[in-house]
């Protein structure tokens, strides 16, 4: 069941292609990583499903109902590029944006009391927007795209401008969200907070998706045949046990035993095969795969399809 | 809907509590009053004020008829000044004494001026004399010599002093030209030009000032949404359309409320200063025609008659107008053409990132506003002229041309055509400003041209 599909999107501005029949498709519950350089599109896009600007072709499904203006209430949206009426009193004006939402002054409020009580705001009811720091107006900002409780959230890099404990405190308070029933857009650079939260990726790079799916699956498909090792004791001839169907990346020997990254140079061997030679020698006190960090990923994917069309 | 009720609840209400308009609006009335009420209280100082004038009277004839009134005492100085051995009188001498006399003015007859010569009596001060005395002066003066010249020639004809008197009483006569405008159901009524100029420059000039404040309000409004980078916040809630015509209207109701209390505090203050100030000044009266202060001064012929008909006409052309057409038509010109020029504006703040970069687009916008204005003070001589007609059919500049043909009467298939062109035209700009807004409150950082904002208004919404 997904939440959110964007079906063969395009849209074009006078001299550039902004997207190029790009689909998306959000499982309901997920938290969805939309990854990509800057100028590939991912606004863009971001603003087509928030209804602000409309595509050329292709459609937007929400819940499988074609998206409409009714579904504003249930989409809460924090773009990149966010601010508030510096004269307007924070108090007044997260009362006025939940409205917007179609909030009801009495639901707004009450929801409002909770959320400042949460983050410890309440002193700041009265105060001018333009009192406040920067990380303070995020905050505001954060609880008026959520408290009108949507089934999507779309956060477009939600963590810049917060220090790093409130940075943590937005990431938990979004994971919370998720667990609530929430289904979420994230986007970001941040690579390391998209392999912390996201369970799906899609990866777009110059106006086209180029990678799409379950982040495990995603870096299940990415990574080489790359295994770490621990082990207790003391290996000795490490190479001949190997032989050349291996190649030792990394390697570090302690007394008491140690650690070591090798590479299936084979690809008739599985990992079960590895195990067994190393096995006849020592204990083994982990073994796991090597995946890619979403960091390589990114960088390798959008490196070659730039030099693919270059 | 409900949305817009919101956008225009928060668009008025921000705008009304700040401090620059509460201040404009206690300020605006203070300073129409002031400029009203300032001249008659000058000259009422003036006037007050007693003044001493020194005559040097080369004829000696006149001091019967330059009379002394409350404020104004003249002193015959001839003799002072006579030097017998010149047989002429020491004028030089006159003016140097002026200066350390308490002589507001010295006046100067000569001899000549019983010929009736233009610019022979001088009136020598350091300070500009008022109307009100030059006009004191020159009536005692004209009096005279008229009288000296006409029982000349009586004399000369052989005819008797009474019979000059009764020939004059005869042949006075007083014509007053009545205005009279007549409407296509074929009833009259009075008029008057000069209320007619008065009212259609005040509302010509207002709906200009209205339309430059508040058009340009909505502008920095919209600037100041997408520099604040709130406008994404808004648009994912709100259509765009929704939050520019919210603005609109909501600024449209702050001009309104502007201008109600501007007429309500201006009456106000001016009913208390007439009453604390200028107990007794019919203010009414003095402040529709100053002139007729001079005039109150003169007492050579019969002013107080005189007076309470001219000051009667002014009423009765005062109250001829029909205020009612002229106030909802006024309401009418000054929306209409603030929502055409509204939209105008919201295309600029749309277009640009910051203020200063407005300057570009705001030449489309002046021009045709100024051109209003300019062809407003030639159309008020001529208000059914064919300048006067066009371009009060024409929506850029029918509110303010319009609005001054309107005192003067016009005829109603006129104004059909210029309402229905300005609302359409209207309906066509917000559509069209509607078009480019959505799109250009997204874009930062590069300077938009002509060329662009056209390929805006292509794009799919």
């Amino acid at each position: 069941m997904n939440t959110l599909i964007a079906e063969n999107i395009v849209k074009k501005f006078s001299n550039h292609l902004a997207l190029d029949n790009v689909t998306i498709e959000v499982p309901k519950g997920s938290i969805y990583g939309l990854l990509g350089p800057n100028g590939a599109g991912k606004t863009t896009l971001i603003r087509i499903i928030n209804q602000i600007t409309a595509p050329d072709t292709g459609q937007v499904w929400f819940n499988g109902k074609k998206l409409s203006s009714k579904h504003i209430a249930q989409i809460g949206y924090l773009p990149e590029e966010r601010g508030l009426y510096k004269k307007m009193s924070v108090g007044e004006q997260s009362l006025y944006l939940c409205q917007l939402k179609g909030m009801s002054k009495k639901d707004a409020l009450t929801g409002l009391k909770y959320w400042f009580e949460k983050f410890e705001i309440q002193a700041w009811w009265d105060k001018k927007v333009e009192e406040l720091s920067k990380g303070m107006q995020q905050k505001v900002q954060f609880i008026t795209t959520v408290l009108h409780k949507p089934e999507l959230l779309i956060f477009d890099e939600p963590f810049s401008g917060f220090d790093p404990i409130n940075a943590n405190t937005i990431k938990n308070e979004i994971q919370e969200l998720n667990r609530k029933g929430a289904t979420i857009i994230f986007s970001t650079h941040n690579m390391s907070s998209v392999e912390e939260l996201c369970s799906h990726i899609a990866l777009i790079n110059k106006s086209k998706k180029i990678l799409e799916g379950d982040i495990n699956m995603v870096r299940e498909q990415h990574s080489a045949p790359i295994y770490e090792l621990e082990y207790d004791g003391f290996f000795n001839k490490l190479e001949t046990t190997l032989t050349s169907d291996y190649k030792i990346l990394e390697l570090n020997e302690s007394k008491t035993g140690g650690n070591l990254t090798v590479e299936v140079l084979n690809d008739q061997m599985t990992s079960n095969d590895l195990l067994k030679r190393m096995m006849q020698h020592g204990t083994i006190s982990s073994f796991r795969k090597n995946l890619p960090s979403m960091n390589d990923i990114f960088i390798k994917v959008v490196g070659d399809t730039n030099s693919v069309t270059e | 809907m409900n949305k817009i009720g919101l956008i225009i609840k928060r668009e008025y209400s921000t705008r009304v509590k700040k401090k620059t308009f509460i201040i404009m609006t206690i300020l605006g009335p203070i300073l129409f009053a002031a400029l009203m009420i300032a001249p008659v209280i000058l000259m009422k100082m003036e006037s007050d004020d007693f003044k001493k004038i020194a005559v040097i009277d080369e004829n000696r004839i006149f001091d019967q008829s330059l009379k002394n009134t409350e404020y104004i005492n003249f002193e015959f100085v001839s003799d002072k000044y006579f030097d017998s051995s010149t047989v002429s009188y020491n004028l030089t001498q006159a003016k140097a004494d002026l200066k350390e006399s308490d002589y507001y003015a010295l006046l100067y007859i000569p001899h000549t001026a019983v010929q009736g010569n233009r610019g022979s009596v001088q009136l020598l001060s350091y300070q500009q004399p008022n109307m009100g005395l030059k006009m004191h002066i020159a009536n005692g003066i004209e009096k005279h010599i008229e009288d000296i010249k006409l029982s000349k020639k009586a004399e000369d004809l052989g005819i008797s002093q009474n019979d000059v008197d009764e020939i004059l009483m005869v042949v006075n006569t007083n014509i007053n030209v009545v205005t009279t405008t007549l409407s296509e159901d074929g009833s009259e009524k009075e008029s008057s030009t000069e209320i007619a100029m008065i009212i259609g420059y005040i509302c010509g000039f207002l709906i200009y000032m209205f339309v430059f404040m508040y058009g340009s309000q909505v502008m920095r409004g919209v600037i100041e949404e997408k520099s604040n980078r709130i406008i994404e916040v808004i648009v994912s809630s709100v259509k765009p359309f929704q939050l520019m015509m919210g603005k609109i209207i909501g600024v449209a109701l702050v001009g309104l409320t502007q201008f109600v209390l501007w007429v309500v505090l201006t009456i106000g203050l001016v009913a208390v200063g007439q009453s604390l100030l200028l107990k007794d000044y019919n203010l009414a009266d003095t402040s529709q025609n100053p002139m007729t202060m001079g005039s109150q001064l003169d007492n050579t012929g019969n002013p107080q008659d005189e007076n309470a008909m001219q000051f009667e006409e002014i009423f009765k052309a005062v109250y001829s107008v029909n205020y009612v057409a002229i106030i909802s038509l006024f309401l009418f010109y000054f929306l209409g053409g603030y929502l055409l020029y509204a939209a105008l504006f919201a295309i600029v703040g749309s277009a640009v990132d910051n203020e200063t970069d407005t300057q570009q687009f705001m030449l489309p916008i002046t021009i045709p506003l100024v051109l209003g204005i300019i062809v407003m003070i030639s159309a008020i001589n001529n208000p059914s002229g064919s300048l006067a007609y066009w371009f009060s059919i024409i929506p850029f500049t029918s509110p303010i041309v319009m609005m001054v043909r309107i005192p003067f009467g016009v005829p109603i298939a006129d104004l059909i055509i210029s309402m229905g062109l300005l609302v359409l035209s209207f309906i066509f700009m917000t559509w069209f400003a509607a078009k480019i807004y959505r799109v250009g409150i997204l874009m930062y950082g590069k300077k938009v041209t002509y060329k662009e904002l056209w390929k805006w208004l292509k794009y799919k919404n």
